[in-house]
């Protein structure tokens, strides 16, 4: 009886209130630590989101003529609208060429014992910078550089072939840059992926085809899509070897020379606001559309089980 | 799902070997398994039991010998081509796949048409007991139903062998009791001739027709369940085997296959398992279930309490002799720690054998 009484009266003294605000922030996973994003947030806010909302308002603010004049503009003039096939003509192929590269050798320098040289190898485009890649480019496959002349000393051609200011020249040093990106990308998602499901294909009859057909494949397509997603906005940006490889006014007139010329030539950063933000459209689309084809996909672990 | 249709008599090792570099992890195995047995490959971690059955599947080369499917030659051929069904460590589930289309893999590799491919999947998923999973993924199931779709995918192919690897060592301990009773179930429903590699002993002596016990790449004995409980011909597979007590003394007589031997002052005898004579050095091994405390026979030894369990039925415990030999011991009753007692051995289940290196 008297032991009850306690009890209940010890219950009526706490009064089971609500736990302390920082109690429930931190249950919400809020804490003193979450602070720590705030430099990033800032700066995100400052470098990004500002300019950009900055030129969306001021592509909205032409020099003449109503709102929409620079997008008007841009839509009826084919030397303004044709970049942006001229662009996804560049970005488009050198995604899917880089892609389709980038899984076989993948997947053999998954196996290999000495992946960190090749690793090497393959990220030094990255630190060289796309304006070295293209100068390099210009002599090498130039009229009077190696490549030409090889070929000619061996006699497969007559004459040097043409490889620069041109569509290939782009082509191939956008392939060179974007290439080792795709690659690191594809090679840790192959890596992620349990060796036990290969071998478990393989005893359950799975030919080497079969095997990446029906395991490899499937599990890779999610990380493939990020990793052209990237390489795709990594190529749609291309400025650098379009002007010095390429044929910036004919053929490789990409989308960023049109907003550099209006930004730089005619001094209207109204229109060249508004060129940037039909590039940035037309990357959102694309990304879009890829990440919408990766949520058909399986998304989850690739382990084969309890590890 | 009968695999009687298979038609093959025995599974073959002809010396077989691996190597790698300068490390031979399998030496010269020789080995026949027939139709429709149960083989446990047993030994501790290292001994090359994963490289056997890795050699056997397909999945490793060798670097000698041969192995054989009666008088066809399977060494060279690649996993695939083998038509084995395998049960691994982690499950090794597709994780983008549900489980029916897990299960009909094989047949799908197979190019079976599709109603037959999910009928007998459908058919192995009941064997496994799994009927109404077969749309979930893997990573819905717990780990005990992930081994069982593991399994129906390795028997639905009808395999002439099934290789299992350690299936059931990522369970725990409750569920591999459960799934022990179903592999061992599933196989006497299909007589699939199985392959099966464990370090535990239980999981050997509980479902295999026979076992062969590997040691440092080389098989060391092959013998019935019964056989290496009973007898184990060497040292080392006795102490694999549960025999954790071993008193070192010197031989005294021997006599009708029972060799009696001195130590601390004492005799005490046991089955000879080596040739033996008078003085030589001897060890005599005892599982912990022969070591009786409070038993007044004699063949006993004296020692001191250091731990004692309590084990409901029995108590159980390790106690030190006067030279510092540890004994595991059981009796009925508990004693106080660092109390002196005297420990009876079973004469008829104790083993002697040689001191390594004495013989």
């Amino acid at each position: 009886m008297t032991v009850q009484a306690i009890h209940t009266r010890q219950r009526e003294d706490v009064a089971p209130d609500r736990p302390s605000l920082r109690q429930r922030l931190a249950n919400q996973g809020i804490d003193g630590v979450t602070l720590l994003i705030l430099p990033a947030f800032l700066f995100v806010l400052g470098v990004f989101v500002y300019p950009f909302l900055y030129g969306l308002v001021l592509s909205f603010n032409p020099i003449e003529g109503d709102a929409f004049a620079n997008y008007r503009q841009f839509f009826s003039d084919p030397y303004l609208y044709n970049t942006i096939g001229a662009t996804l003509w560049l970005a488009v192929p050198v995604t899917l060429i880089s892609g389709v590269l980038a899984v076989p050798i993948a997947l053999r320098v998954r196996l290999l014992q000495r992946q960190r040289l090749l690793t090497t190898l393959l990220v030094l485009p990255i630190t060289l910078g796309t304006v070295l890649v293209a100068e390099g480019l210009l002599n090498y496959l130039g009229a009077q550089g190696w490549f030409n002349r090889t070929l000619i000393t061996i006699g497969l051609i007559d004459s040097p072939l043409r490889l620069t200011n041109n569509y290939w020249g782009v082509f191939v040093s956008l392939i060179i840059t974007v290439f080792p990106f795709t690659f690191l990308l594809t090679l840790s998602y192959i890596s992620g992926i349990d060796p036990a499901l290969e071998r478990a294909a393989a005893t359950h009859g799975a030919n080497s085809w079969q095997r990446f057909r029906y395991v490899m494949l499937p599990l890779l397509i999610p990380g493939l899509v990020v990793a052209a997603c990237l390489t795709f906005v990594q190529a749609f940006s291309v400025f650098p070897s379009a002007v010095l490889l390429g044929a910036p006014s004919g053929p490789t007139r990409v989308i960023s020379i049109a907003a550099a010329q209006a930004a730089f030539e005619e001094y209207n950063a109204s229109k060249a606001s508004a060129i940037a933000m039909i590039m940035a459209a037309v990357q959102l689309v694309v990304v879009a559309g890829l990440l919408g084809v990766r949520s058909m996909f399986y998304r989850g672990s690739t382990a084969g089980g309890k590890g | 799902m009968s695999l009687a249709s298979i038609s093959f008599k025995e599974l073959r090792l002809d010396r077989v070997s691996r190597a790698f570099g300068s490390f031979t992890a399998l030496n010269q195995i020789e080995l026949v398994i027939g139709k429709g047995e149960f083989v446990a490959l047993l030994g501790p971690s290292g001994c090359g039991k994963s490289t056997a059955l890795n050699c056997i599947a397909g999945l490793l080369g060798t670097t000698g010998g041969g192995i054989y499917i009666d008088d066809k030659r399977i060494d060279q051929l690649k996993p695939e081509d083998r038509g084995f069904g395998m049960v691994f460590q982690n499950y090794a589930l597709f994780p983008h796949m549900t489980v029916l289309q897990n299960v009909g893999f094989g047949l799908k590799m197979r190019g079976l048409p599709r109603a037959e491919i999910e009928t007998r999947a459908q058919a192995a998923l009941a064997l496994v007991r799994l009927q109404g999973q077969a749309d979930k993924l893997p990573g819905q199931l717990s780990g005990g139903q992930q081994q069982r779709v593991a399994i129906a995918r390795a028997i639905v192919i009808e395999p002439p062998l099934v290789l299992m690897d350690e299936p059931l060592s990522n369970l725990d301990a409750k569920l591999r009791l459960e799934m022990r009773a179903e592999i061992r179930r599933i196989h006497n429903q299909l007589g699939a001739t199985t392959i099966y590699v464990t370090h535990d002993q239980d999981e050997a002596l509980s479902l295999a027709d026979r076992i062969v016990v590997l040691r440092d790449g080389s098989i060391r004995q092959v013998g019935t369940p019964h056989e290496l409980y009973e007898s184990p011909l060497y040292l080392d597979v006795a102490e694999f085997m549960g025999f954790r007590n071993k008193v070192v003394g010197k031989v005294v007589r021997v006599a009708n296959g029972v060799a009696t031997i001195s130590t601390e002052g004492r005799e005490l005898t046991g089955r000879a398992m080596d040739a033996l004579k008078p003085g030589d050095e001897a060890v005599l091994a005892a599982r912990g279930d022969d070591v009786v405390e409070g038993a007044s026979g004699g063949n006993a030894i004296q020692a001191v309490v250091e731990t004692i369990e309590y084990r409901g039925r029995e108590h159980v415990g390790t106690a030190r002799t006067d030279t510092g030999m540890e004994l595991v011991f059981h009796g009925p009753r508990n004693v106080e720690l660092g109390s002196r007692i005297s420990l009876e051995i079973d004469a008829l289940r104790a083993l002697v054998f040689a001191k390594a290196g004495a013989a």
